[in-house]
């Protein structure tokens, strides 16, 4: 049935994940009325079952081997015992603190929160549905923002009992003895610190020839080793072909990088595959919205889509699937469709991070990338091994690379690996944004004693001049 | 009394100019009605006349130079004129996303330009007097000196009007492009210089099979949703008077394919391969005495009702012997269909320079193995002909399998 007659908005944002909560708002900011729809708790996958709550189990978990490591401090701690269910449970509270903060942002900007499934419903129109009932928004603006959600392999269905995805995961209270994490983007390689760290033996399956794939291949090979250290097992290349529930768990069957048959059994499965767009029951195929070959919804520069007055920011409108991503192009469309924007998203200088221990982050081109595009490419390495910083936080697995360009030193990309890696990142998005050359990065001071020295000594490097090498 | 030399809408749809050749320079008397400049439009070369009199004080915009409808691409104004107001701070040509850029706030005096009009090295670059900055990334900076481009006379597009790298690029770009002539008569192919590798496969396979090395790939499609999709347009366009035959959706499958996979879009050119950046498609057509491959043009870009009532046409004038040269010649890629004459499979022979030719088969009702079951679907076997010395194994493989893609979900089409 259909409620009473349509609310009048100047935008509608289906979604409230990252990008679309951030659009709604900064909408709101320009003038306009905004609804945002939503049939979840406000802030989407980032803030409920991702980055956040993923954040809170990964302290948790680097908190597990400091506390291995305090008698070195003075700090007699008897026999330590893990217990992943306080940890859940205090992941669940930052995420709700989030959801709330997100709640009262919508409240402060007057942003009107929808609850229910929002869809396209013809032309400047979009209909909740909630519990069987319908009512109607008309906005001659309606912006897509609907996310996407675990993909999993034919044969290894999400059952959230053996196999689970990120999202079953994020709900475990008890570490499994076993667990076999297929794929080893960030997401797989994140989990598998988690679990690790609560006492599970953790064996990393990945398709590609190394992990973290879209990283530079130093820093794969790098993580490869300290995981290893650690005691988990790593294997790439694996083609798996088959699973079976064992009853206790799961038997997997893949062939190794060399074709040769493997077996493993496990308690438990955690597919971590990637991720697929939420494009599905949004009205786009009846609106006449154009997708791509893999569902996506397909934009130009300022998010449009073919469809005039639909819009379409984050994860549903393609890769890389990254909250900052999302708002980024939720605040573009915004401010495109207010007509005060003139900048576009620069996708070529989107931070990637993965929060693992050691943590990796990025920005711009691998070093193969980089001679790949026919860069006369130059590329230097400091360990942490040489910064003072990291020495007296014990924490000295790994480096900080610089790929260069030689003709003009632009910095084409920069690899992180180790202590504080996602944020020291940061530095390096804005020199790259300000068009910064690694001299530049060299020449500005860097207080002492901190990790940020690195970053002036992985100039060095690049320039072939490190000083503490 | 000053007057600004405005880019003029000389036709009726300009958007922007570019300048072909100031006939006044710097420093030269103009009175009204004077030709000041050249400027091409989006249709013809036309004139600009000076709408003030005085002396053309500055050019904002040098030749090459592209600007939009409406910018300040000079000034005409007295001797002892303060003009420094008129000019923008943005300069001409800006090239900023948006169509909306605003002025600079601050409405400051403009950019002066360094002494000796050369760009300091970035990294010692000497504090600039208030008022004399110019905004720009050290990036930017460090290509402008290595273009040897003064950043005076470059149009910032960053905040603010800051110079960033892709505005010096864009800068050196347009320098370069009326001084050295286009390499090629026109943008619509690129010739590939041919490898070592590729030299030695021609030479050795033109030994063993003939000049024109052909070997085969076929393929069997599942052409279901194909029939259906036909028999769903069809029934749409019932009403337009337009039927679409299946070889209809088999040139546009091919072309959209082909635009994908431009190594097999090209034509062998003795000492080059030549890569298509159109899509013409030849469609063989059997006449009286022979057969003659009228060219439908760019195909990938076509509608199929379009393909549809092009391709009857030309092939009606055909028979008629009707045809003109220009429309059986230029095919970047050919496709022949003999599934009328209930064929199943068949070679084509390659038309030079053409690189392909994909022989189409009927469809046909035949069983299949479908997830371990027996099923009956409609079936077409497709070969293509391949010129080895252009297209390798593994390149007409993955066209054939993005062909199949399509005719096997025409949705794919769209993607």
């Amino acid at each position: 049935m259909v409620g009473n007659g349509a609310r009048e908005f100047d935008l509608v944002v289906i979604g409230s994940g990252p990008g679309g909560y951030v659009a709604a708002i900064r909408a709101s900011q320009l003038g306009m009325s905004v609804a945002c729809v939503e049939s979840e708790k406000l802030g989407g996958v980032c803030l409920n079952i991702g980055c956040i709550p993923t954040k809170s189990l990964l302290t948790s978990a680097r908190m597990v081997a400091e506390v291995r490591d305090a008698g070195k401090h003075g700090i007699a701690t008897g026999e330590v015992t893990v217990d992943l269910a306080p940890a859940q449970t205090r992941s669940r509270q930052v995420s709700d603190q989030m959801n709330r903060g997100v709640t009262h942002l919508f409240r402060k900007n007057r942003v009107s929160h929808v609850t229910g499934h929002g869809r396209l419903a013809g032309p400047g129109r979009v209909e909740v549905e909630r519990d069987g009932v319908t009512s109607a928004l008309r906005a001659p603006h309606i912006i897509v923002a609907t996310g996407s959600r675990p993909n999993s392999l034919p044969f290894l269905p999400i059952d959230g009992r053996d196999i689970w995805s990120s999202d079953e995961a994020l709900y475990v209270t008890e570490a499994p003895g076993t667990l076999a994490i297929i794929g080893a983007g960030a997401i797989g390689m994140e989990f598998a610190d988690i679990f690790e760290a609560y006492g599970t033996q953790v064996t990393i399956l990945e398709a590609l020839d190394r992990v973290l794939p879209v990283e530079d291949e130093d820093v794969s090979a790098h993580i490869a080793k300290s995981y290893r250290r650690r005691g988990m097992r790593i294997e790439t290349g694996v083609r798996l072909t088959a699973a079976e529930a064992t009853g206790k768990g799961m038997a997997l069957s893949y062939r190794d990088a060399e074709g040769e048959a493997h077996s493993l059994v496990v308690d438990r499965v955690l597919s971590a595959v990637g991720r697929i767009p939420n494009t599905e029951d949004v009205g786009l195929g009846a609106a006449g919205v154009s997708l791509s070959e893999g569902g996506y919804i397909e934009i130009d520069e300022w998010m449009r889509t073919n469809v005039g007055g639909v819009y379409a920011i984050g994860d549903c409108a393609g890769g890389p699937l990254l909250a900052h991503k999302a708002t980024h192009e939720g605040i573009v469309c915004v401010e495109k469709i207010a007509g005060v924007t003139h900048r576009s998203v620069d996708y070529g200088n989107i931070p990637n991070c993965t929060y693992c221990h050691p943590e990796v982050a990025s920005v711009g081109l691998t070093e193969a990338e980089a001679k790949a595009r026919g860069y006369e490419v130059e590329t230097g390495s400091f360990p942490w091994i040489g910064n003072g910083r990291a020495v007296a936080y014990g924490d000295v697995d790994g480096f900080v690379k610089i790929v260069r360009d030689r003709t003009y030193s632009e910095i084409l990309g920069a690899h992180i690996i180790g202590p504080h890696a996602t944020e020291l990142i940061a530095e390096f998005v804005l020199a790259r944004h300000l068009e910064s050359t690694v001299e530049e990065v060299e020449t500005a001071m860097h207080p002492h004693p901190t990790l940020s020295e690195a970053i002036g000594e992985g100039a060095l490097a690049a320039l072939g001049r490190p000083i503490h090498i | 009394m000053a007057t600004k030399v405005h880019m003029e809408a000389l036709s009726p749809t300009m958007e922007e100019g570019q300048v072909v050749r100031w006939l006044k320079s710097e420093g030269e008397e103009v009175s009204s009605g004077d030709i000041l400049a050249e400027i091409e439009t989006d249709k013809a070369t036309m004139e600009l006349v000076a709408r003030g009199d005085g002396l053309l004080r500055t050019i904002l915009l040098g030749e090459g130079g592209t600007a939009a409808v409406g910018t300040v691409i000079g000034v005409i104004a007295g001797a002892e004129e303060d003009i420094a107001g008129l000019i923008p701070a943005d300069g001409a040509g800006s090239t900023a996303p948006g169509p909306e850029t605003s002025p600079r706030p601050d409405g400051g005096p403009p950019p002066a330009p360094d002494g000796d009009g050369h760009t300091p090295p970035a990294v010692d670059v000497p504090p600039p007097a208030p008022g004399e900055r110019i905004k720009a990334s050290p990036v930017a900076r460090r290509l402008a000196e290595a273009e040897g481009l003064p950043l005076e006379a470059i149009a910032g597009s960053g905040p603010g009007g800051r110079i960033v790298k892709r505005d010096v690029v864009k800068a050196a770009e347009r320098r370069v492009a009326p001084v050295v002539p286009p390499p090629l008569p026109d943008a619509d192919f690129e010739d590939v210089p041919l490898t070592q590798m590729r030299k030695t496969i021609a030479k050795r396979l033109v030994e063993s099979i003939g000049p024109v090395p052909h070997f085969f790939l076929t393929v069997d499609v599942d052409m279901s949703r194909t029939v259906d999709a036909r028999r769903r347009f069809n029934a749409r366009l019932e009403k337009e008077g337009v039927r679409i035959s299946i070889n209809d959706i088999v040139l546009k499958a091919a072309a959209v394919a082909l635009r994908r996979h431009p190594e097999c879009n090209a034509h062998w050119g003795g000492n080059h391969v030549r890569r298509f950046n159109r899509v013409h498609l030849g469609v063989a057509v059997a006449i009286d005495d022979g057969l003659i491959t009228p060219v439908v043009t760019d195909a990938d870009r076509k509608g199929l009702a379009q393909i549809a009532l092009e391709v009857r046409e030309l092939a009606s004038r055909a028979r008629e012997k009707r045809l003109t040269p220009e429309e059986y010649t230029g095919a970047t890629f050919s496709v022949s269909n003999l599934g009328m004459f209930g064929i199943h499979e068949f070679t084509g022979v390659i038309n030079p320079p053409e690189a392909g030719i994909l022989a189409v088969g009927a469809v046909a009702d035949r069983p299949v193995a479908v997830d371990g079951a027996v099923r009956v679907r409609p079936q077409m076997k497709m070969t293509m002909s391949c010129d080895h010395r252009v297209i390798d194994g593994a390149q007409g493989s993955r066209f054939l399998a993005t062909l199949q893609g399509i005719l096997e979900e025409p949705l794919l089409a769209l993607a």
